[in-house]
């Protein structure tokens, strides 16, 4: 198997340093196989933390009732859709919204079974933490593992390893210690993560929101504890500066907002992926290669000194070069590489196979542009991790390492250092349909 | 156990970074919208999501003028405050406003109502479809949020529509990072909701943060009003008193303006939009539970709506 190992897991990366407080917003996603409490946890920590409103309450406690349930169920809270309630399964990626006062959650909600592999993907791709649960009667099963594969795979970092239905085995430590071990074993194997277990009972709440005193063997932190201080993506990105041009602003006579006062400007609009910018930085401009020093950064009217990763910005340079959407502005001393020839991995979404000779569209930042897969390498099988021989037809939720060839370049870095310049989507140039999604190696 | 206390309600936060990764979110996505798509607009109600909206599009394209005209579908059972200050913010950021009529599509007979007085609200699928077929719209942008219903939270941000408008929840585009899928077949046309990550929270304390004006309707007033169950009726030409009906003066706000023959008023002393905020806070009904009289038909009236073709 060709996985970097890194046996010993590293707490170090993500740690803030202590006078940084962590940022408003942390977006996470739970997975866990079908039965594993996957609702009944969303559903506590958005009541716990007072999130569910009264009328929202009173709704599902009546079709609780009327389906003759003992207790609430918390799926009703979450799944929206006709079908979804019909037939008593998740169907899509949901977002749900909760906030404390320390912070506001943004989860993604993904089905544990169905197209588990593509959905997980689509939901992960914006997290900065999953949230793997785990029956403490059943322990760590393939599911888990694959959850925790695909977690990887997305660049997620932090990792909480919820063992649910701790109540139903007495809260015996040596199960939970034994759920544990083997987890940290395995994820072990794929890499740079940090672990946060915790032995947690979703329907009682125990652990979820409150810590609970009880359980004297434990003196981590409450699920709701660990999420409100555990840093962000964000708070940690330390990557060289990376600004995909999404528009180039020109104003002349007669098109200026009512209250710009320039009669000419011209200025380039776009969200920093990654690092900071000052004025007076000077920024290399792929692909021409050119180099200009910031003279004016904004936020509409708003001038700033310094923009940080995620801000979205108008950037005045002090020299006329030649700059459209798609270029990129980049840290000169460590700029991305341009490429026309990528090895990513890929995850197949659509219930179109694959046309090996076929012609796609690639959408990277800002950029998109004509690519072939020239090769196909393997197949992960994410139940194992083995390598696996591609298969004739290429199936939705498949993952491959491929290679394509691209009839433009692309500047790009690998995923594992930066989650913007490392990504894209396939777009079938016939039905439009976004396809797969791809991580730069 | 019921931890349902006062101390656990999603209280202000103590920094507004959330607000700054949400606007830059959609600031984003406007421009990316507007870059890729041969003939974006943006719709237009006057309400305070539509109002965040367009304060969003100024902020997006400055110091450009918006690139982006306004749309609105008049159901002609608005406020007349709402259109007068739909108007101004129009003049305001200086964006061209189309106003289509769903009066239009009766008297064509496209729409045909049961009786007079019925709701128009899920008509306006039908105005909003002829328009987008008039002018050729391949995007339009909206105010919608995730956290007002359901099956609304299950919509992508980029939601290909097909011909008649129709959402297909079990047949969605993935969509993943912050690279959005804007191409659409010829006939189809996307609907974008840049702040699809909004909570009703979020949106007062930006309309605060960034001193958005709205209509007066928002704040409290004195308004007639009936109690029926534990809605409050308005007293309108549209929605008259029965005969029998208590008719009580009460301070009261809006939380959701619209159509009038469907959205209620809240009892509320709130004056300021600090007021609102803490009034949001405290708050123990969800925005469209207190004051939709159509999301009450059904527990699915929205996404029923949605499949034909509503916003």
């Amino acid at each position: 198997m060709n996985i970097s190992a890194h046996p010993s897991l590293d707490n170090e990366m993500t740690e803030l340093a202590p006078n940084q407080s962590p940022s408003g917003l942390l977006r996470f996603i739970t997975a866990g196989s079908v039965d594993d409490g996957k609702s009944t946890l969303i559903g506590r920590l958005l009541y716990d933390t007072g999130n569910v409103a009264a009328d929202q309450l009173a709704s599902i406690q009546a079709t609780s009732q009327k389906r003759g349930l003992a207790a609430i169920d918390w799926s009703l809270l979450t799944d929206g859709l006709i079908a979804e309630r019909e037939q008593g399964i998740t169907i899509d990626v949901a977002y749900r919204y909760f906030s404390t006062a320390r912070r506001k959650f943004i989860i993604g909600d993904a089905p544990g079974h169905e197209q588990y592999t593509r959905n997980m993907v689509t939901a992960a791709s914006s997290a900065d933490l999953a949230i793997l649960l785990v029956d403490a009667r059943k322990g760590v099963i393939t599911q888990t593992r694959r959850h925790a594969y695909l977690a990887h795979l997305l660049g997620i970092r932090e990792l909480v390893l919820a063992v649910n239905k701790m109540d139903l085995v007495d809260w015996q430590p040596s199960i939970y210690q034994a759920i544990v071990d083997e987890f940290n074993a395995f994820v072990g194997q794929l890499g740079r993560h940090h672990v946060q277990a915790i032995p947690l009972s979703a329907l009682n709440g125990t652990n979820v929101a409150t810590h609970a005193e009880a359980i004297t063997w434990y003196d981590g932190p409450s699920l709701l504890e660990h999420l409100e201080t555990i840093p962000s993506r964000r708070d940690a990105d330390q990557a060289p500066l990376r600004l995909p041009v999404q528009r180039v602003v020109r104003v002349m006579m007669g098109n200026g907002a009512n209250d710009a006062t320039d009669v000419e400007f011209r200025g380039y609009q776009g969200t920093l992926a990654s690092g900071h910018l000052q004025v007076g930085d000077e920024v290399e401009v792929m692909p021409s290669g050119h180099r200009a020093r910031v003279t004016r950064l904004n936020i509409a009217e708003r001038a700033l000194q310094k923009a940080s990763a995620d801000s979205s910005v108008v950037v005045s340079l002090d020299r006329e070069i030649d700059i459209s959407r798609g270029d990129m502005l980049s840290d000169p001393v460590h700029p991305p590489r341009a490429i026309k020839i990528i090895t990513a991995d890929v995850c197949w979404l659509s219930e179109q196979p694959l046309q090996a000779q076929g012609k796609y569209l690639i959408k990277h930042t800002t950029r998109t542009v004509n690519a072939l897969f020239d090769d196909l390498s393997y197949r992960v099988d994410v139940n194992t991790l083995a390598h696996e021989a591609v298969p004739e037809k290429t199936v939705m939720n498949d993952i491959l390492r491929v290679r394509l060839k691209l009839q433009q370049p692309l500047f790009v870095d690998s995923y594992a250092d930066n989650r913007t310049t490392g990504s894209f989507i396939v777009i079938d140039p016939v039905s439009f349909h976004t396809v797969a999604a791809g991580v730069i190696i | 156990m019921n931890l349902q206390s006062k101390d656990l309600l999603n209280m202000p936060h103590p920094s507004a970074d959330h607000l700054d990764l949400l606007e830059a979110e959609a600031l984003f996505i406007l421009r990316e919208v507007t870059a890729e798509c041969r003939h974006p607009v943006l719709l237009y109600s006057g309400g305070k999501d539509s109002a965040v909206l367009l304060h969003l599009a100024y902020k997006a394209f400055h110091p450009e003028r918006i690139g982006l005209a306004l749309l609105h579908i008049d159901t002609g059972h608005n406020y007349d405050e709402v259109i007068a200050y739909r108007d101004r913010m129009a003049e305001r950021y200086d964006c061209q406003l189309h106003v289509r009529n769903v009066e239009d599509s009766i008297r064509k007979g496209s729409v045909r109502l049961r009786h007079q007085l019925e709701s128009r609200n899920p008509h306006q699928s039908v105005t909003l479809m002829e328009a987008i077929a008039e002018f050729g719209f391949d995007a339009c942008l909206g105010g919608a949020r995730r956290d007002e219903e359901k099956s609304r939270a299950k919509e992508r941000i980029v939601s290909v529509r097909d011909e008649f408008g129709q959402w297909e929840p079990k047949n969605q585009r993935p969509e993943l990072w912050s690279l959005y899928n804007t191409r659409v077949a010829p006939g189809n046309h996307v609907r974008v909701f840049p702040i699809s990550n909004w909570t009703e929270l979020d949106v007062w304390q930006y309309i605060q943060r960034e001193d958005i004006e709205l209509p007066k309707l928002y704040f409290s007033h004195l308004r007639d009003i009936v109690r029926r169950g534990d809605i409050l009726v308005p007293v309108t030409h549209l929605t008259p008193a029965n005969h029998g009906d208590t008719v009580e003066t009460i301070s009261c706000r809006f939380r959701t303006v619209g159509d009038i023959s469907c959205t209620a008023p809240v009892a509320s002393t709130a004056i300021t939009v600090a007021d609102i905020i803490a009034e949001t806070t405290q708050c123990l009904l969800t925005e469209r539970g207190a004051t939709r009289l159509d999301d009450r038909a059904s527990e699915a009236a929205m996404e029923q709506r949605k499949k034909e073709g509503y916003f």
